[in-house]
């Protein structure tokens, strides 16, 4: 069971341009809206031609240019379940469902109807054989359009963002329900969406779209942890990013295993690394909830310190390179223990945004913010953090700890 | 395909179907006369109707969602199975809707109607037509008795139509499955009304 894929398509403001293998695992594609996610299950269904390319599935090949080959959708057995359901308002649920049996060769009244009933059950919507679609509720209207792409039982499912048109209370049991039936299909399924924590709990694999060109394809775990580039990272939530430049070129090994040290432009601070330069990294990125930010510790007033004076007390494997360390004009962080201030910054917020249970904060490295739109980094934290933080005066401390800040190549 | 008043329809359809006329030549050669028999009756009504159920019914087809027939070619449906079991049923409401109109229209059809048919009693004589020559002849009798046929053919068709429909879209809905109950189908589920 596998799908190859390597098309092309001009459009007038992007090319698509994919090609991927999908193996027996759910794939899911991950991408902004417009980045030509849709585009690629409808050229796979067969609703849309690329220019050129070839489309192969289980060894037929549905599409190839150089061969003039076309199958239409009909003939291609593929299903797509669309955003919308795209349930005939017309049939029953029953004849919905059969829709898809009655133009299958070979499939008698009575196989139709048994498998029109075995679906039934295993979508959980008996009682409901009469109903028109118009009368469901959008979670039934869903497992209604699952049924009916399932039961032709089809070589590929493609799911186009099949969570979009529901109420989001409603999202997480759907979301469950669909892996269970997932997990009894056997063909391959390709599974679109733009939501990062619903494509991660889904998809084993993941292919990352960006303005029609594929730009990460593997393991959801590797893609997450090392993005290969900035579009990725920060199509898989990464909130923080900031120009680099490689200050030392050598690694050091030391308690942190390798370690480099890199001036963040854009924040304006020098940072240590736990990361080899791969090559010379453009950006250096962080999540919003990696970062940890604290009250600064009791009774110590900052003290402006010339930078390259911070004394780098008690940490052997970890030294800055004396008169290196540009921290702008920016005050370090009054100076207890070292091996904290390792990468720790005083802060300002600049603004906040409450949601119930985590704040997200936007944080003004080095000094007081002109405005709300003056911040560097965004920090997500617990509420219960965030109430306990601003019993303390400004400015905090911002640790960016060396381990979660990862470099990229741009 | 746009409205004309209908005297100028006829006026057209004269030029065409005269025995000078582009049509009206071939006509003629072949032995068939249109202009003042009773097909040119029909002709006149149909040309007069016709853009009234095209623009209806293009509207009923332009208005159904293309991912219901892209659903239906990935479930395996040919094209016509396509159109038969989808595209038409989903544009019935407008096809009948575009129906009642062209049939109302074509029923009070005057203009175009004397113009290429005349007024030749017991052939080419209209029920709009005699009405017409009735009230001029002072005959207000007949013109009342004509008035009610009309009224009731009217009103007859108009619920053979509503029938039908509901008939035929009975028939689309269950398919082999005629054992259901007819009320099970929503009134509105496509919004006819």
């Amino acid at each position: 069971m596998a799908l190859e894929i390597e098309i092309e398509k001009k459009f007038p403001d992007f090319t698509l341009q994919v090609a991927f293998t999908a193996e027996n695992a759910l794939v899911g594609i991950l991408g902004a809206s417009g980045a030509g996610k849709t585009m690629t299950l409808r050229t796979v269904a067969g609703l849309d031609s690329p220019a050129r390319g070839r489309i192969v599935l289980d060894g037929r090949v549905l599409f190839d240019s150089a061969a003039g080959i076309d199958l239409p959708s009909r003939a291609r057995r593929v299903s797509l379940l669309f955003q919308h359901y795209a349930l005939f308002p017309h049939l029953t649920v029953e004849r919905n469902i059969a829709f898809g049996l009655r133009h299958l060769p070979g499939v008698t009244p009575q196989e139709r109807s048994r498998r029109t009933a075995e679906q039934i059950a295993a979508m959980h919507l008996s009682g409901l054989e009469r109903r028109f679609p118009g009368r469901l509720s959008g979670g039934q209207q869903q497992r209604v359009a699952l049924a009916r792409a399932l039961a032709p039982q089809p070589a590929a499912l493609l799911l186009d963002e099949p969570f979009s048109a529901l109420d989001t209370h409603l999202r997480s049991q759907l979301e469950r329900q669909l892996r269970g039936t997932l997990a009894t299909y056997a063909g391959v399924t390709l599974l679109v969406s733009h939501n990062l924590e619903e494509i991660y709990r889904l998809c084993p694999q993941l292919v990352v779209l960006d303005k029609g060109q594929v730009i990460a394809h593997g393991s959801r775990e590797e893609i997450f942890r090392h993005p290969p580039n900035r579009a990725t990272a920060r199509l898989t939530g990464c909130k923080n990013f900031s120009r680099a430049r490689a200050l030392d070129q050598g690694h050091r090994h030391g308690a942190l295993g390798a370690s480099t040290l890199i001036e963040a432009l854009d924040w304006g601070c020098a940072l240590r690394v736990a990361q080899d330069i791969p090559r010379p990294p453009a950006h250096v990125a962080i999540r919003a909830h990696h970062i940890r930010v604290e009250a600064p510790p009791v009774k110590t007033p900052p003290v402006a310190l010339p930078p390259i004076e911070r004394p780098p007390v008690g940490v052997s494997s970890i030294e800055f390179p004396p008169g290196e360390v540009p921290l702008g004009e920016a005050p370090p962080v009054g100076a207890s223990s070292a091996a904290i201030d390792e990468n720790t910054f005083p802060c300002w917020v600049a603004d906040s945004s409450e949601a119930p249970f985590r704040v997200t904060l936007f944080l003004r490295l080095h000094a007081p913010p002109a405005n709300a739109a003056d911040y560097h980094l965004q920090v997500e934290i617990a509420r219960e953090h965030w109430t306990a933080l601003k019993a303390h005066p400004l400015p905090w401390q911002v640790q960016l700890d060396p381990g979660r800040l990862f470099l990229l190549p741009d | 395909m746009f409205y004309l008043p209908s005297t100028v329809v006829g006026f057209f359809l004269l030029v065409m179907f005269g025995r000078t006329g582009l049509l009206g030549r071939v006509l003629w050669r072949v032995g068939l006369t249109v202009v003042f028999s009773w097909p040119a009756t029909v002709i006149a009504a149909t040309v007069v109707a016709f853009p009234l159920m095209y623009l209806t019914a293009r509207g009923a087809l332009e208005l159904i969602d293309p991912s219901m027939l892209e659903a239906a070619r990935t479930l395996g449906a040919a094209e016509w199975e396509v159109f038969a079991f989808v595209t038409l049923p989903l544009a019935w409401p407008g096809i009948l809707a575009g129906a009642v109109l062209s049939f109302a229209r074509a029923l009070g059809e005057f203009g175009a109607t004397l113009m290429l048919a005349g007024n030749i009693p017991g052939r080419t004589e209209t029920i709009p037509v005699a009405i017409f020559f009735a009230i001029e002849a002072g005959d207000t009798r007949q013109a009342l008795a004509w008035s009610a046929l009309v009224f009731a053919i009217s009103i007859a068709v108009l619920l053979a139509l509503g029938a039908w429909t509901r008939y035929q879209r009975a028939y689309l809905v269950r398919g082999q499955a005629r054992h259901e109950a007819a009320n099970e189908i929503p009134a509105n589920d496509m919004g006819v009304e």
